[in-house]
């Protein structure tokens, strides 16, 4: 029975992982950006979050009111500000801007809220749990996460492939030229992408940030989950992202069944693999 | 009649070649010019030079009335002005229907409703309606090029650029291809139209300009163009007299 417990611990646990891994995934998808600073952003809004509730007494999750149109503002001007003028057909550029950039989230956070591990309080909802028949339990708090990251997931699913915005995404991506001649601003399509990916990472930093503690140097972690996620459901498909978090997520609790020390590596192993057999992920790139 | 479209003193040169040498020539408002020129004359230059996608070393071009030199190519475009290429670039991933979608919202600016409907429209138009949720990097050259036409009208364009769309097709596909281009023509929109297919440029369109080297040659109705010596000698390439 523990088992099957550590099991569904490890699936609800995989939409955060999936979570982190969309908003990767639309960057990449829309525009052929690595966002290594992706971590730190999540772990950036997850501080925002902090201050925010604590500062004005808010619950954490009404804190995302707030927290959201910042950070989606915030990636807007960074795409059309920074981040554009670094693509082209070179894809250095602006793995190395991203990469800076996470070193600079980094250092102001640790200046700002020290090194000390932070924890966002949101009160009984994180204790309560559901009584299952033989013995299980299932946490309200995991479920709810669980629940929001596929109904997410679900909505970016519907936006890219049924709005008027996801056909502009999706035509920008196939050929930037064109998508030009028809009316479309690239740099404006990038940044809304940008503004869609940080709603996703303030809403995974968030939960993140109630979950578990989390410091400044906590980042690059997230993004190792959320690359290794998107990898293992096959690129540019978002379900298969959430199986890919999801495996991901039962691995861990897995290892750490096993052998507390092991949750990480097991995840690790997982991914190797997933890589070692299917290359391309489990599932097929979704396209039309 | 007013003009639409005007060029003025228009230069671009790539290197030592000249694609635009002092060119000026305009398009009417409903007027369907044709371009001719041989290969390498700056014909498809041109194109790229109104809508923005080049830029002009020296001259201007004018669209009803107003410079449109300082607006880039999504702002072109939502002006009115839409194209087509010679070799169909289709956003392959998108259904064909999705691919004049995107044109209709974001081209042309329609809400999500009305953009639905003319595309639909369109598609009936070009003959494509059957294939709107297929993918359009599994059409055949045809549905391609019928693709392109499609997409370059769902951006409600007020000036439409045509580049060689009736090469490569048979001649029944180009008979049908013409109708489409005249039914197009009677809605009011001014065509210009590059071809090498000359017997398909001469039934349709108002006027013929022919380039060379970037300058206009000869400009004129059709028929007496196609006939005047000197274009005889630098389009069709024979040496009159020899």
């Amino acid at each position: 029975m523990d088992w099957i417990n550590s099991i569904i611990q490890g699936i609800l646990v995989g939409g955060l992982y999936a979570l982190f891994a969309a908003g990767l995934s639309l960057i990449f998808g829309v525009m052929r950006l690595v966002n290594i600073a992706h971590g730190d952003l999540i772990i950036l809004s997850a501080f925002l979050g902090l201050t925010i509730s604590t500062s004005l007494n808010l619950h954490p999750f009404i804190s995302l009111i707030v927290v959201i149109p910042i950070m989606a503002i915030f990636g807007y001007v960074l795409q059309r500000g920074i981040l554009n003028k670094t693509l082209g057909n070179d894809i250095l550029p602006p793995l190395l801007v991203t990469f800076g950039l996470s070193i600079i989230i980094q250092n102001s956070l640790l200046e700002i809220y020290t090194a000390d591990p932070q924890k966002m309080n949101a009160g009984v909802i994180e204790v309560a749990s559901l009584s299952l028949p033989g013995g299980l339990s299932i946490g309200w708090y995991p479920l709810i996460m669980f629940v929001i990251s596929v109904l997410i997931i679900g909505i970016l699913q519907f936006i890219f492939y049924k709005t008027a915005l996801g056909r502009a995404f999706r035509a920008t991506s196939d050929d930037q030229e064109i998508a030009q001649l028809m009316g479309l601003s690239k740099n404006h399509i990038f940044g809304l992408a940008m503004a869609i990916s940080m709603v996703v990472v303030t809403i995974a930093g968030i939960f993140l940030g109630v979950r578990t503690s989390f410091d400044p140097a906590a980042g690059p972690s997230r993004l190792i989950f959320g690359f290794e996620a998107v990898i293992i459901g096959g690129l540019g498909n978002l379900w298969g992202t959430l199986i890919g978090g999801i495996i991901l997520g039962v691995s861990q609790n897995i290892g750490a069944k096993i052998n507390p020390g092991w949750q990480i590596l097991a995840g690790h192993i997982a991914f190797i693999i997933v890589l070692a057999f299917r290359p391309k992920g489990l599932f097929h790139r979704i396209d039309g | 009649m007013k003009k639409i479209l005007e060029t003025k003193n228009l230069c671009k040169s790539f290197g030592a070649i000249k694609v635009a040498d002092e060119l000026n020539f305009h398009v009417a408002e409903n007027e369907a010019l044709g371009i001719i020129g041989p290969n390498g004359a700056g014909k498809t230059s041109l194109f790229n030079l109104i809508t923005g996608t080049i830029k002009q070393d020296k001259g201007n071009i004018f669209y009803q009335g107003e410079s449109i030199d300082h607006l880039n190519v999504p702002n072109r475009c939502h002006q009115g002005i839409s194209r087509s290429f010679q070799i169909p670039q289709p956003f392959g991933g998108l259904s064909v229907f999705e691919n004049t979608f995107v044109a209709a919202s974001h081209g042309a600016g329609l809400s999500t409703a009305i953009a639905n409907k003319t595309c639909i429209q369109i598609l009936e138009q070009t003959g494509l309606l059957s294939k709107a949720n297929q993918i359009a990097n599994t059409l055949t050259l045809l549905e391609r090029k019928r693709l392109e036409l499609a997409r370059a009208l769902c951006a409600k364009p007020k000036i439409l650029l045509l580049d060689e769309i009736a090469g490569g097709l048979t001649e029944s596909e180009c008979q049908l291809l013409i109708q489409t281009i005249f039914a197009i023509k009677d809605t009011g929109i001014s065509i210009i139209w590059i071809e090498h297919i000359v017997h398909a440029l001469m039934s349709v369109v108002d006027r013929l300009t022919v380039i060379n080297f970037g300058a206009k040659i000869a400009d004129g109705p059709p028929k007496e163009i196609m006939n005047s010596k000197d274009v005889k000698e630098i389009y069709i390439g024979i040496e009159a007299d020899a």
